[in-house]
């Protein structure tokens, strides 16, 4: 199992380095992810079907998020358990801007802002930390954040921030906004995995996997740990950020419990583990593919009133024997679709 | 090289599948407890001519699990309820000459707000709910009502007291409970007019949207009335050690406290008030003491008062609507508490299963009244609504900046007292008009 | 301020100190020993409650003797975890055990909500109350202090005076050298897993004599237990209780001087600030 996961991440690899010489572009695998996630995000768009709108909505944020978190997680090795802090705060400050009457693009810039910015000042105090701690550390940011928010007042303190419809207005309408948020998602989320491939592909990527495979041995070949790891951990800050604006503009309101909930991160973490860390199809497929079965126990009537215990088995099963996720799996076994498989 | 790509593509067919299916999946909505047959109904019907039947789906989504799950499957059963009557009632006749009965369509939105506005955009789109009632709880009612907004639906919401949700400029979105802003007013007008020497009071409350909008409402009034605030201080929502909190109050020395937040919370706050034997004359809290359960407190529970927004024992008669000048509608309260009785095994109705019926009854006078389901014409039936029901008088603000919000409903509260058995029981103690006890005061 | 106050500030954070101090233990043993950061810690201590509660309600057993069932019943069902859940990714990157523990949270919170709902329980137990100037103490609370006291003592007694509990603390020090000497590693994790479990639900046990809980209740002492962990160090049952006490007088006391909503603030910030200066715990050796 262990051998399995190695495997499957050792590097450089003769195929990693081909693609890496051809620029990341020419990477047919990058293509096809973006091509296929593309379009089913148009797919809604092309039939003007809002629910089906509304259910990708969740599926392309699950994405994109994961695909963030897989930047700090399966590419440097840090497990962070508080990652909705950044979606949070970017999402308050957002919140807080549309309402003083800023347009959505600045909100949604300022949001990544803040959300790089905490992780910079952040990452170089945590990022010290290994292992267990930095999870813990992570825990303790994100509800020392929640909490202080509750308490304060220009964010509304324990009441939020609700959004006056008039704010709709200069975009169209309510209906309109909605559709205008789902664009600007669904760029978000391609750029997320763009993003996350560029990463990966990179020397500065490779330096990060270095660090999660002997972060000792990484400083000694000469990788700069700390800034690297503090980079990572700003890039994979401000997509969430970002991501946090547009939820909470179309939900209307934003709330402490909402913006931090704990149980939202550790959600990504599964979705990453379920897809494979460390790769960047595995993220989207493992979001993806968690919230189409999330969605399917909630609505199911023989499923819902046991759909926690089955997804929580299910969960078991997956660490336990496929600890590699989907895509690592796949990679191990095919060793020659790691050209094409990200 | 060939075959590598073929299986890679059979890969990424997979994940577009995966990808699609979120959107298209067949998923089964949960029916309700109307009968089956109505579920097989065509849902084109719309145009329907002279003498057709139709049925009308009412959305919305409960939540079957976390934190709030008690609380949304009474407001659930409720709603059932008044979907059976009516359909044994033979439904309702339009003005066409269409007979429409009602079915239900709902997805368990698991107590937070993630998945609330997908969910609510399936039932209007691909279950074709006509009309929408909103989840329990402030926080997921404003996120459905957005959804209902923009569609178009008109939605009732019930179990939700927040007023902000009807100063964003809705304008088909109806509330059946009375507003937080109105929540605790009525504790101060019932102490004032027992003890008018009354001056220090506490606000202790769960720090939460909800229960803080409630407190902000409670202390400009109680100021405004001549009260000092002698301590407001507010408790982490799953705060069980209320001791350093307790202290505080001991310390400012207040003569009355008021506050709590929700179920949990509530109880174990009265709870250890009781157990630190803290000298007050008056102790009001949020939506915990209205419960059944709260009697399992035992000591501890007499002598709290709670807002609630209706009691079993609550007298909205006709002759008090009449007295009012409004139109009488529906069950009267004992009827409407034997029908759940009956209907839900022995348990006794609370306020939020009222709340349920209630949520079923406006539409139902609203489709009557407009004699069709048009979504204007039942718009402009809210609009003018102003009836007594069982659950208290009904009448909606039609103002601009605060369109929908209920203005005609008023809190009843409830005080524990002693029974003749010794163990503890509920009684309306303010309006003077519902009143079934005298206020227990001081209460300590 | 008047002494008196602060006394009552005083007593009730210790009160709560022992309590946190205890419900802290199970995690941190099993933290310290097994190196597994254990996330279904809460929904155990919220099992341990319902344990308690049905014996008592049920079958009318006085709450401590049910204690020493609900104990039984966790000692079993930790060996059941591990085995199932944890032995299999035992050597794995953290992120495995993580999850493995999450996933038996998601699994016994299904379970609970679909058994019990998530509405409030309340047991009607009391031992009376002693009342001291301003400051009135419940009898349930006093034993509970006293329970973790003695609850302390037999886990150091047993860590540090018996056999068994040498391997343990050899296995927390240096699982391949332990296994080297002839100790059976597994065997010893699962144990410890099942201590864990046992502590974990004996704490709820306790909390529900006093408290009223649901089935969620476990959450916020699985947090508290973090930081406890951090404060007082892992695996030694006295670093716990320290950890604990501390916890609970500084959430005694600040609260006197600032508004109440602000001291969570702090204690997260607190907790930031050890793990970043001294990661082991304040009481913890260096690693």
């Amino acid at each position: 199992m262990k051998d399995q996961q190695q495997s499957s991440v050792a590097l450089p690899l003769p195929a990693g380095r081909a693609a890496y010489a051809l620029g990341v572009w020419r990477n047919p695998g990058l293509w096809l992810v973006l091509a296929v996630v593309g379009l089913v995000g148009a797919y809604p768009i092309i039939t003007n079907q809002a629910a089906t709108r509304e259910a990708i909505f969740t599926t392309l944020l699950s994405i994109a998020l994961a695909s963030s978190l897989n930047i700090l997680l399966g590419y440097t090795g840090y497990v962070s358990f508080g990652h909705v802090v950044f979606f949070g705060l970017g999402g308050y400050l957002g919140m807080y801007l549309l309402n003083s009457g800023v347009g959505l693009p600045v909100a949604v810039l300022a949001g990544g802002m803040i959300a790089g910015l905490l992780a910079f000042l952040l990452g170089s105090a945590i990022l010290r930390l290994r292992g267990a701690y930095f999870a813990l550390a992570t825990i303790g940011i994100n509800e020392a954040m929640r909490t202080f928010i509750s308490n304060f007042g220009p964010f509304g303190g324990p009441t939020g921030i609700s959004l006056n419809f008039a704010v709709y207005k200069p975009y169209g309408g309510a209906a309109q906004a909605l559709w205008l948020t789902y664009y600007s998602l669904l760029s978000l989320t391609l750029v997320a995995i763009v993003l996350s491939f560029q990463v990966k592909h990179s020397k500065f990527g490779l330096g990060l996997r270095a660090i999660r495979e002997d972060e000792d041995a990484a400083e000694v070949m000469g990788v700069i740990t700390p800034r690297a790891k503090t980079w990572a951990y700003v890039l994979s800050a401000i997509i969430p950020g970002m991501a946090g604006v547009l939820f909470f503009f179309k939900n209307g309101n934003i709330e402490p419990l909402d913006a931090f909930r704990l149980h939202f991160s550790i959600e990504l973490l599964v979705m990453v583990m379920l897809g494979g860390q460390g790769t960047v199809l595995g993220p989207v497929l493992g979001a993806a593919g968690y919230q189409q079965l999330r969605g399917f126990l909630l609505t199911n009537p023989t499923f819902k009133d046991y759909q926690l215990v089955l997804a929580g088995a299910l969960l078991l099963l997956i660490v336990l024997f496929i600890p590699a996720g989907a895509i690592g799996w796949l990679r191990a076994r095919f060793p020659r679709l790691r050209r094409v498989l990200p | 090289m060939k075959h590598h790509g073929s299986l890679m593509t059979a890969i990424l067919i997979a994940l577009a599948l995966v990808l699609a299916g979120c959107g298209s999946a067949p998923q089964a909505p949960t029916s309700g407890g109307a009968e089956s047959s109505a579920t097989t109904a065509p849902a084109a019907a719309t145009t329907a001519p002279t003498g057709a039947t139709k049925t009308v789906i009412i959305g919305y989504t409960a939540s079957n699990t976390g934190k709030l799950n008690v609380e949304s499957n009474r407001q659930s059963n409720g709603l059932n309820l008044w979907i059976k009557q009516i359909n044994e009632a033979g439904g309702i006749t339009l003005s066409d000459g269409t007979v429409i009965t009602f079915d239900t369509r709902s997805y368990d939105d698991e107590s937070n707000k993630d998945r609330v506005q997908e969910l609510y955009s399936r039932l209007i789109n691909e279950d074709n709910a006509d009309f929408l009632i909103s989840p329990y709880s402030s926080g997921l009612a404003d996120a459905s009502a957005v959804i209902a907004e923009q569609y178009g639906r008109i939605m009732i919401t019930t179990g939700a007291a927040s007023d902000d949700t009807y100063t964003k400029g809705y304008t088909l979105v109806y509330q059946a409970y009375t507003p937080a802003s109105r929540y605790l007013t009525g504790a101060i007008d019932a102490l004032k007019q027992q003890d008018p020497n009354v001056k220090k009071i506490a606000i202790v409350h769960e720090n939460d949207k909800f229960s803080s909008d409630v407190s902000k409402a409670l202390r400009a009034y109680a100021e405004a009335q001549g009260y000092e605030i002698v301590l407001d201080e507010g408790y982490d929502s799953n705060t069980t050690d209320f001791g350093p909190i307790i202290n505080k109050v001991l310390q400012a020395a207040p003569e009355a406290l008021l506050g709590g937040g929700h179920f949990q919370d509530g109880t174990t706050l009265a709870k250890q008030i009781a157990e630190k034997q803290l000298p007050l004359k008056f102790l009001a809290l949020l939506v915990a003491p209205p419960e059944p359960s709260f009697a399992d407190l035992g000591d501890a529970a007499l002598g709290v008062v709670g807002p609630s927004q209706w009691e079993t024992q609550a007298a909205f008669s006709e002759d008090a609507a009449k007295a009012l000048g409004v139109e009488w509608f529906g069950p009267t309260g004992a009827e409407f508490v034997s029908a759940y009785q009956a209907a839900y095994g022995g348990e006794e109705p609370s306020y939020h299963a009222a709340g349920g019926y209630i949520a079923g009854l406006i539409l139902q006078r609203a489709i009557e009244q407009a004699g069709s389901l048009d979504t204007e014409a039942v718009k402009a039936a809210l609009d003018q609504m102003d009836v007594m029901t069982f659950f208290g008088r009904i009448k909606f603000s039609t103002a601009a900046e605060s369109h929908g919000l209920q203005e005609g409903h008023e809190m009843v509260y409830i005080q524990w007292q002693a029974g003749a058995d010794g163990k503890p029981e509920k009684q309306v103690v303010w309006p003077n008009e519902a009143q079934t006890a005298e206020l227990l005061y001081p209460v300590r | 301020m008047n002494p008196g106050f602060l006394l009552a500030y005083l007593i009730d954070g210790l009160l709560i100190g022992f309590v946190y101090g205890i419900a802290a233990m199970g995690l941190t043993l099993i933290w310290g020993v097994m190196n597994v950061i254990n996330l279904a810690h809460g929904p155990i201590i919220a099992l341990g409650m319902f344990g308690v509660y049905l014996l008592y309600t049920g079958a009318h057993i006085n709450p401590y003797l049910a204690l020493l069932i609900v104990a039984a019943v966790g000692l079993g069902g930790g060996f059941m975890i591990y085995w199932i859940a944890i032995h299999r990714v035992i050597n794995a990157p953290h992120l495995s055990t993580l999850l493995a523990t999450f996933a038996v949270n998601m699994i016994i919170i299904g379970l609970g909500t679909a058994a019990f709902s998530t509405s409030p329980y309340t047991m009607d137990f009391s031992l009376g109350s002693l009342t001291l100037g301003v400051v009135t103490i419940q009898g349930t609370r006093i034993v509970a202090a006293l329970a973790a006291i003695l609850v302390t003592g037999g886990l150091y007694l047993f860590l540090y005076r018996t056999a068994t509990g040498k391997y343990v603390r050899a296995v927390a020090n240096n699982r391949a050298a332990a296994e080297l000497m002839g100790i059976p590693s597994a065997r010893i994790l699962a144990l410890s897993f099942g201590l864990g479990t046992l502590l974990a639900m004996v704490s709820g046990g306790l909390i529900a004599t006093f408290f009223p809980f649901t089935i969620l209740s476990g959450g916020a002492y699985e947090l508290k237990s973090f930081v406890i962990g951090v404060l007082g160090g892992l695996g030694n049952p006295l670093g716990a209780l320290a950890g604990g006490l501390i916890l609970g007088l500084f959430e005694g006391i600040i609260p006197a001087f600032v508004p109440n909503t602000w001291v969570p603030v702090f204690e997260f910030l607190l907790f930031v600030l050890i793990l970043l200066v001294r990661p082991t715990g304040l009481f913890g050796a260096k690693r």
